[in-house]
């Protein structure tokens, strides 16, 4: 008989992973609340979907720009949206790489040239529909 | 000076240490051991004063002293470090905490069972594979430093499953590839000299693979090597999904 063919197995040990495992760690916090604030970006995209319908009926348009539940969305989507998109754009550099020969581009360039494609793209769409 | 040593050698420190012991026990237990506080320890130090002077039973691997090695990752309070580089000086007067890597198996103590990594690291063939094999007559195969510097980084991997512990992904998918294996398979893809892309990407491409992952970002915060593998999963995100537009945009051409 091989001594080698005896495999010796012991009772291995295998912990739960707790239900308030996303509590555990501020990474994991920060996490899901950058998960959850999706809700918010998803919902301000249905709210101006909805207002895209209604273009063509002043009065409709106004009364749903208006009614104060709306505005209550807006005012809480902001910060969401915010949120959502600065840490979007702070994230950019480690899927974007760019190498400049043997240098990859820094971090600071990616993420800024970001924020002013963001900055530039906001004005333009400000001034079309505004002026 | 001799002052001052004195009492720092009365000082100690308390360790809560995670204890297992298969066939004896059927749940772990926290086991507290005093030890001397030197401000020059690391957490490692700690364990092997307990496991030469007060308890010879603990069980826990380690082998370089100075973060090569990968062996001696360990949960400490709660977040995975590689104990032969956390100081103790940066916990006292409180206790440390100190269990086995997170979402692994523990076969003992602080011993973890780490065969999901190793077949995953197989999976994924973590080994160079020439484009073409030539004889060694025809020497070397010649990488400029601009084509060493693509992978440079996430070849700084020791295995030392910190990253692992710190995905909460994988926690609850185990069949999850997960951190250190993709960014080891991509270590091998950006190598001028591979040529085994397509043969790691079943294992890479897959749900299993890249698309389990939701970029916590936490495995890139633990890594001790900084090789960034959060990094290199959206990166070989952004290639897949490059990959997968030109085979509908240009389904005649191969690749």
């Amino acid at each position: 008989m091989s001594v080698d063919a005896i495999e010796t197995k012991s009772k291995e040990y295998i912990r739960p992973m707790p239900a308030n495992w996303w509590m555990t760690k501020k990474t994991y916090v920060s996490f899901i609340v950058r998960e959850l604030t999706c809700i918010f970006v998803g919902g301000y995209a249905l709210f101006l979907l909805v207002l895209a319908a209604r273009l063509e009926e002043p009065e409709a348009f106004a009364a749903w720009l208006n009614s104060p539940l709306l505005i209550i969305l807006q005012i809480v989507a902001l910060p969401m949206v915010l949120y959502h998109s600065i840490t979007w754009i702070n994230l950019t550099p480690k899927v974007m790489v760019v190498w400049r020969g043997e240098e990859r581009v820094s971090p600071l360039v990616i993420a800024g040239a970001n924020y002013v494609a963001w900055a530039i793209l906001s004005i333009a769409i400000f001034y079309l529909v505004c002026i | 000076m001799a002052a001052s040593e004195s009492a720092q050698s009365a000082a100690t420190i308390t360790l809560e240490v995670f204890r297992y012991r298969p066939g004896q026990d059927d749940e772990p237990t926290f086991q507290r051991y005093d030890v001397p506080y030197q401000e020059d320890w690391v957490v490692l130090d700690a364990l092997n004063h307990v496991k030469d002077h007060i308890d010879g039973t603990l069980t826990y691997r380690w082998s370089c002293r100075m973060g090569v090695c990968g062996s001696c990752g360990m949960m400490v309070n709660g977040d995975p470090k590689l104990t032969c580089a956390a100081f103790l000086r940066d916990y006292y007067p409180d206790a440390i905490r100190i269990e086995p890597l997170n979402y692994f198996p523990v076969i003992r103590d602080l011993v973890i069972n780490m065969d999901d990594f190793l077949d995953k690291m197989s999976e994924v063939k973590t080994w160079l594979i020439p484009k073409e094999e030539k004889p060694v007559s025809e020497g070397e195969y010649l990488q400029t430093p601009a084509e060493l510097a693509h992978y440079k980084q996430f070849s700084m991997c020791i295995n030392c499953m910190l990253c692992y512990a710190a995905c909460p992904v994988y926690g609850q998918h185990p069949n999850f590839i997960g951190p250190a294996a993709i960014a080891l398979a991509q270590r091998y893809n950006l190598d001028s000299r591979d040529g085994a892309a397509d043969d790691r990407a079943d294992a890479i491409f897959s749900h299993e693979g890249i698309w389990e992952c939701t970029f916590v970002g936490d495995c890139t915060r633990v890594c001790p090597k900084k090789v960034d593998p959060a990094g290199a999963i959206q990166q070989a995100k952004v290639e897949a999904t490059k990959d997968w537009f030109r085979s509908v945009l240009v389904p005649w051409g191969n690749k």
